[in-house]
């Protein structure tokens, strides 16, 4: 084990980010796949269903037929489509979605914070590239040629930049608290008390804005099935859908990774039960924020379009701003 | 003010439900698997029946083709032959045809024949790729020679195919009630009999 670090240590920067890349790449897809069937249980659960149960033991085969589904069924390009960036969107969701795991830390250890790249300005990183997510969805929506698709990109361009405030203003009163941007530095300074507890109102906005930025219901205004078909994805088939959907549960990983990270202490472990290794309690916290998600999703109904936008602007906004004010004066007066 | 806090209960209400559902006992039978429990008196695929001695009960008399509302049913009868007694009376069915999709599963044929000939079994596993596979001829709607009487239609047990004609392989996994007392149908249909039961 020693030698195999220390010749990793030796080999060069590249190839070290190449091979880590490579796994994080897998595990990322892994987790996609099984967090798509586990809330496909959860909801059937709380429907009264079993959930899917027909693709191997427990359904536990059903992301691999799903998969072969997507790949195997026609990629249709509409006639009014603006090819090029139709064809490029899927993938800038993607990449947008899977390049914020290269410096999210899972877990530390004396030589630093298990991550691709340890970036001291991690959260601002976090948030230029979630912000560029966006573009995926409104210029697939836009390059459809087609109106319900047209619909959907423009509410999320509206609905994403509208709740991107107050979920920015809400990791404001973190890095407050933290007095750092460095992801791995705001988890060490929650290791006594919890930022969900001292930033509680920020917790709670973030919860409530990273639901609307991941488009999930009941914010999942942009792909409204009364309203507009599938929203942005209506024209896409095929594995171009499947990259779009990809995307949308690797952002809603990401998501429950930030708000683990920034909000639950990362892999601190909660009342000093330092036996279960970091990386576990590190998984189990995003396991937690996945199903609450997954839990809201069955339990409330989508918003209307125009209270979206009066709670986002009207309510969120101003609490968080509050929130920012009074977390500084509490600083600036104690600390 | 007092209103949003109201909202904020009946979210937190809503997911408390939601919730408490993920550990409740899930209605789902899983069909291919696992069979729903019919009724008794379910009415399925139709049967013909035989004698103790192999000989067809049906006498040919076309009376459930002429009860049936559905018009499904078709006969043509033949005389029995000393050589050939393929009944026991003076006639026997040459054809019969049951066309299945027009059948309404009413069981007035099963109440017409004055011989117990026609039955329903709760068989109901009939899909097909052909319209012309559901005309059931003789051929499959008779008892095989070797599978015994066939059941009487008050002597089923509780909704189980109780032989393996050829319509369809049975492979029920479901709990088998056993035995359920006649229904009052069985009685009737016991008292109607003609002199002509075994």
């Amino acid at each position: 084990m020693q030698g195999a670090i220390d010749t990793l240590n030796a080999a060069p920067l590249w190839l070290v980010v190449l091979i880590k890349s490579a796994v994080l790449l897998l595990v990322v897809v892994t987790t996609f796949a099984y967090a798509m069937l586990f809330e496909r249980k959860v909801m059937g659960w709380m429907q009264l269903r079993p959930g899917p149960n027909r693709v191997g033991p427990w359904g536990l085969m059903q992301p691999a037929a799903d998969a072969a589904k997507l790949i195997l069924k026609e990629d249709l390009t509409p006639k009014t489509a603006d090819r090029l960036i139709y064809r490029l969107a899927p993938f800038i969701s993607l990449l947008t979605a899977f390049s914020v795991y290269a410096i999210i830390p899972f877990g530390a250890s004396a030589s630093g914070p298990w991550a691709i790249g340890n970036v001291n300005a991690g959260i601002l990183f976090l948030l230029a590239i979630t912000s560029l997510g966006v573009y995926g969805i409104s210029l697939g929506g836009w390059a459809s040629g087609s109106k319900y698709p047209l619909l959907g990109s423009v509410r999320s361009t509206a609905q994403m930049i509208s709740y991107e405030l107050s979920m920015s203003l809400s990791f404001v009163g973190v890095l407050i608290i933290a007095g750092t941007t460095s992801l791995d530095g705001i988890v060490n300074a929650q290791l006594h008390w919890w930022f969900f507890i001292t930033q509680c109102v920020g917790f709670v906005i973030y919860v409530i804005t990273a639901v609307a930025e991941t488009n999930r219901a009941p914010f999942d205004l942009v792909e409204a099935e009364t309203e507009l078909v599938a929203g942005f994805h209506t024209e896409y088939s095929g594995l171009r859908f499947g990259l779009f959907f990809i995307a949308e549960y690797v952002n809603m990983l990401t998501v429950s990774c930030i708000a683990t990270l920034l909000f639950l202490g990362g892999w601190n472990a909660p009342f000093g039960m330092t036996v279960v290794p970091g990386i576990v309690w590190f998984l189990i916290k995003v396991a937690t924020f996945m199903f609450f998600y997954i839990w809201l999703r069955s339990t409330l109904p989508r918003m209307r379009y125009d209270r979206l936008m009066a709670f986002g602007w009207k309510v969120l906004l101003p609490v968080a701003t509050l929130n920012v004010i009074a977390t500084a004066i509490y600083v600036a007066f104690k600390g | 003010m007092r209103k949003n806090l109201y909202n904020v209960g009946a979210i937190l209400k809503g997911l408390s439900i939601t919730f408490a559902f993920m550990f409740k006992k899930k209605p789902t039978i899983e069909y291919p698997s696992v069979k729903k429990q019919h009724a008794p008196r379910f009415h399925g695929l139709h049967e013909l029946r035989r004698y103790a001695d192999g000989k067809e009960r049906c006498i040919g008399c076309e009376l459930c083709s002429s009860a049936c509302p559905a018009n499904a049913i078709t006969v043509i009868g033949a005389e029995n032959t000393p050589e050939d007694r393929t009944s026991p009376g003076e006639r026997h069915a040459a054809r019969y045809e049951i066309d299945e999709l027009r059948c309404i599963f009413c069981g007035m044929c099963e109440e017409a024949c004055p011989t117990d000939a026609i039955v329903l079994t709760p068989r109901f596993e009939m899909a097909d790729y052909r319209r012309g596979s559901f005309i059931y001829a003789k051929d499959r709607l008779l008892v095989p020679p070797g599978a015994g009487l066939g059941p009487a239609p008050d002597e089923r047990p509780n909704g189980i195919p109780s032989d393996l004609g050829r319509v369809a392989e049975v492979k029920s996994t479901m709990d088998i009630a056993q035995g359920y007392s006649a229904t009052n149908r069985g009685e009737t249909l016991k008292t109607q009999r003609k002199g002509l039961a075994p």
